[in-house]
């Protein structure tokens, strides 16, 4: 009754309902309080997880091949601790957001109930059906959140979001259905000792629509092209979810898929995805250096970091450090990059125009957000003590050990190009407000939410050792 | 914890959580904020005196903490860390006093304190690092909490001085993080030792370590302004009195000197560098540098751009006595990391005064300030006859050492160096000695903001700092051979330093 596992997955969905019988107001006060469970739940499996290893939970008792399978393992562990802890301060965030933005809200919590199931689903699934299945979830909700806004542009990127989506998930079903026509089982489990490096052509076509379609669904550079509109043009609690969480998910799926079951496979593609991780960090800051929209240039930003999840895949070793450095910089991207959504919400709302002129003079205003917004840009430079210097550490440290030069040069050339897109932003601060600026006051929860979300990715660079290992645990 | 451990996470603390709460108060809270910095100043000294005594009965002050897997955070406050740790603790304590003297009545002062403390933290933590790690994460984070110091008057001029700051800085810290990664992955997670770590690695790796110091050493560089890395150093004259301050005599300059002296002396070594030919090289760059900075400084009419390239070819001293193998010429770099601190900051704080009180600038516009401001000017006169080298001044003490030293390693060259520099030095000073007492003033002064009143030439706050300064350029000269003299405590590092391998 108390397994943290089924209730991560069932929680969301009561809410998500209940918030829409309840209406935003009380549906809010509804999810905040789940979310708090949530959080308990997924540091109790977590806990759990470190002291004595993976575990599988077959749901209502069936077990696999008649039920459905949940498996949890260290790497599962720390992406729902990450999905919760980010989801309750976006939550406190979007309540007082929506309370100044009210045409918006009527969906928000509805959608983002069944969003979190989704993601807490896909993190816990043990088969490849059951995974297309959440990653649809996680789609469509996402997409509906864009979309809540109601203005046309908004409107317009949800559509380009969508098909992206769409066309992403069927490809990854395309690809199930071939190897479930190879081998007649999804279970990732059964899978594992089947694949190998002399599969039919089949399974490697399989392989490879299944990548194609997961990296359209991450944004990486060349697929990245629905994601700023969408990101950049979303309200900022919902910008902040789906850069934060939402791209993480399948980027998850693409670790854990090549980490196990594809293993002999992976090694054939990984190259290509390093590389590809590299274009997207130059051409993602690049962008972000050029626009002159607030969101915008964060939603780049999301573009460039996620270049730096697929320089893991040409580490990937028995040492365990680039997997570390994944680990490691999904959730500092994730805590930072929430936070400087969020950061740029209470931006926007505080001067009134969304350009990064029009920041001129605000830090008098809002210094705390300022703060915020640096210390997650701190993160995502890459600059000590942070998450966002750990990962990259351990990456650097990675590719010293396996002598691959080319992948120093990239992590240091794009910490240096996020400092340069950040300090547009800041050096905004410093300067002279014109006369004529007028300031609108904000609600104190959310300037707070986007500082504690930032010092997080910030102190997490203070102590990662449990996390590290949480990450090694295996399945027992 | 036992006492030994939190002393020096107190010493951090003490000027980390004064500036935390700064950030928090509002701009209105004058005395609150001028009683916590003053407060966590004078406790940072007091913790400095007993790590002082300490080390020197022989105690052994550090603290741990892992980070990841192999990675750890580690402070060690030995002799030499604490050499660095009391200087800036006293300067600090100077330059606060000074700085609200000099602020009064702008606007952000909370914003500046906040991150001046934090600077000053960082700095602590730069001087009390364990390990190149350590080392690394109070480095980077000195570079952003100075930033917006530089920037803090909000100008297009202070914006363009600071985004300069920032590319050299940042670029450096990417060449340095590559360094000690590489280090990191070649002789994993080690201490600062006496003696160096990485001899042992064998003669298979001599290649790869002369590549990782060539970027080490470019890395602290950018900071410790080795030409041809020096060039945001005179643009960052943009910012307030204070913080040039900060940036030539206590924090950042100082840091990549420090950087270089515990690269040479405890990761490589000292005999190591040596034999793998690093420290010709080395010296070479600082002459370079000393010279260089000193035939720019000829040419600038700015008063703190003469004394910006100064300190370019100051700081270099430091890294010549580095580069010279043998115990005097540490003894001689590591007093100078004193004296120029000192001397620099004395020099600055008369600038600032000249600036604020008469708005003065120029060195063309120096004329006759002697009689306007006497005791400022008498500081001033002092700190710049320091800088030539003119016995018994701190100045001298160091260039002494360091020509001793340079006969010691066989470098007579080094000598030449020595005098060129004390010549030009000499060339760019005494012009602006002989403005200030010689030549009389005929109109106004530029843009009068403090009027002399009751014998007093300028606000109090602003006149008394560089008076202590400049009294210690001249205690530190003329007491050098004394007990708990900076060369005292120069002669204790060099001994313990060069224990450990001699024969």
């Amino acid at each position: 009754m108390t397994d943290p596992v089924a209730w991560l997955i069932l929680l969301p969905l009561v809410w998500a309902t209940g918030a829409f019988v309840l209406g935003p107001g009380r549906g809010a006060r509804l999810a905040i309080g789940a979310l708090l469970v949530q959080c308990a739940l997924a540091l109790q499996l977590a806990v759990e997880v470190l002291a004595y290893g993976g575990r599988t939970h077959p749901v209502g008792g069936w077990g696999a091949p008649l039920g459905i399978d949940l498996a949890a393992d260290g790497l599962s562990a720390v992406m729902l601790l990450l999905a919760q802890a980010l989801a309750l301060p976006l939550a406190v965030y979007a309540r007082a957001y929506f309370a100044e933005n009210a045409p918006t809200v009527r969906y928000f919590w509805p959608l983002a109930g069944f969003l979190l199931a989704g993601i807490n689903a896909l993190f816990l699934a043990a088969d490849l059906f059951n995974l297309y299945v959440t990653l649809e979830l996680v789609g469509l909700a996402a997409v509906g959140l864009v979309a809540a806004g109601g203005t046309a542009r908004q409107v317009a990127a949800a559509l380009r979001y969508l098909f992206a989506a769409l066309a992403g998930s069927l490809l990854y079903l395309l690809g199930v259905a071939l190897i479930y026509g190879a081998y007649g089982t999804v279970s990732l489990e059964t899978l594992a000792p089947l694949v190998d490096a002399r599969a039919p052509a089949a399974v490697w076509i399989a392989g490879g629509l299944m990548l194609a379609g997961l990296m359209l669904k991450t944004a990486i550079f060349p697929f990245h092209y629905w994601l700023p509109p969408a990101h950049g043009g979303a309200p900022a609690p919902v910008s902040a979810l789906l850069s934060a969480l939402v791209v993480k998910a399948s980027f998850y799926l693409i670790l854990r898929l090549s980490l196990d079951v594809f293993a002999p496979l992976a090694a054939a593609a990984a190259t290509v995805l390093g590389l590809l991780g590299a274009a997207a960090i130059v051409w993602g800051s690049w962008q972000a250096l050029r626009t002159d929209h607030i969101k915008m240039l964060v939603a780049w930003s999301t573009v460039a970091q996620l270049g730096y999840l697929f320089l893991v895949f040409p580490l990937l070793a028995p040492d365990g450090l680039a997997l570390q450095a994944g680990g490691m910089q999904a959730i500092a991207h994730g805590l930072a990059k929430a936070a400087m959504f969020a950061a740029a919400g209470v931006l926007m709302l505080a001067t009134g125009r969304d350009t990064l002129v029009g920041l001129a003079g605000v830090a008098g205003r809002v210094p705390l957000t300022l703060f915020a917004f640096g210390l997650a840009g701190v993160t995502l430079m890459g600059l000590p003590p942070s998450g966002g210097f750990l990962a990259k550490w351990l990456l650097i440290e990675a590719a010293l050990t396996h002598g691959q030069w080319g992948w120093v040069a990239v992590v240091i050339g794009g910490g240096l190009l996020a400092a340069a897109y950040v300090f547009r932003v800041l050096r905004q601060a410093f300067l002279l407000a014109p006369a004529d600026s007028r300031f609108h006051p904000v609600p104190r929860s959310m300037e707070w939410t986007a500082f504690v979300l930032a010092a997080a990715s910030v102190l997490l660079g203070l102590r990662g050792v449990e996390l590290m290992a949480l990450l090694a645990r295996g399945a027992a | 914890m036992t006492l030994n451990e939190a002393l020096p996470l107190a010493v951090l603390a003490s000027s980390l959580a004064p500036g935390l709460i700064i950030f928090a108060l509002p701009e209105s809270r004058i005395r609150l904020r001028t009683a916590l910095n003053l407060f966590g100043a004078l406790a940072k000294l007091v913790l400095v005196g007993v790590l002082l005594a300490g080390v020197a009965a022989g105690e052994d002050y550090g603290f741990r903490h892992a980070v990841l897997p192999g990675l750890e955070l580690v402070f060690k406050a030995d002799a030499l860390a604490l050499l660095f740790v009391t200087l800036s603790a006293l300067l600090w304590l100077f330059t606060t006093l000074y700085a609200i003297g000099y602020l009064e009545g702008s606007p952000h002062r909370s914003r500046f304190f906040g991150f001046f403390s934090l600077c000053v933290t960082a700095t602590m933590g730069i001087a009390m690092a364990g390990n190149l790690f350590t080392f690394f994460v109070f480095y980077e984070l000195l570079t952003l909490a100075t930033f917006p110091l530089v920037v803090h008057r909000g100008t297009p001029q202070a914006m363009r001085g600071g985004t300069v700051y920032l590319a050299y800085t940042l670029g450096g810290g990417a060449l340095l993080l590559t360094g000690i990664v590489w280090l990191h992955g070649l002789a994993g997670s080690a201490d600062f030792a006496h003696g160096g770590y990485l001899s042992a690695l064998g003669p298979d790796y001599d290649g790869q370590l002369q590549l990782v110091f060539l970027l080490l050493i470019a890395g602290l560089g950018v900071k410790a302004a080795l030409v041809p890395l020096h060039g945001w150093l005179p643009r960052a004259m943009v910012a307030p009195a204070p913080v040039s301050a900060l940036l030539h005599a206590v924090a950042v300059v100082k840091a990549g000197a420090f950087g270089v002296v515990r690269i040479v002396y405890e990761v490589y070594g000292v005999e190591f560098a040596q034999s793998l030919d690093l420290l010709t090289p080395l010296a070479v760059a600082a002459a370079v540098t000393i010279v260089w900075g000193s035939i720019r400084a000829l040419f600038q009419d700015d008063l703190k751009k003469r004394l910006a390239f100064s300190t370019v070819s100051q700081v270099s001293y430091i890294v010549l006595g580095v580069a010279l193998f043998g115990p005097l010429g540490t003894i001689g770099a590591l007093v100078h990391l004193v004296h120029q601190g000192v001397m620099k900051i004395t020099l600055f704080f008369c600038a600032g005064n000249y600036a604020e009180t008469l708005g003065v600038h120029k060195v063309s516009e120096m004329d006759g300030a002697g009689r306007r401001m006497p005791w400022t000017s008498a500081a001033f006169t002092v700190a710049a006859f320091g800088m030539i080298g003119v016995p018994p001044l701190a100045g001298f003490v160091s260039k002494w050492y360091l020509g001793l030293g340079a006969l010691e390693a066989g470098m007579p060259w080094v000598l030449a160096v020595l005098a060129a520099s004390s010549l030009l030095n000499a060339a760019y000073f005494l012009p602006i000695l002989h403005r200030l007492w010689f030549r009389s003033r005929d109109g106004a002064w530029p843009e009068e903001h403090i009027p002399a009143r009751g014998g007093l030439e300028t606000s109090p706050l602003l006149l008394a700092p560089p008076l202590v300064t400049a009294a210690a350029a001249l205690a530190f000269g003329l007491l050098a051979s004394s007990c708990a003299s900076p060369l005292d405590w120069a002669r204790l590092i060099a001994d313990r330093e060069y224990l450990s391998w001699s024969p």
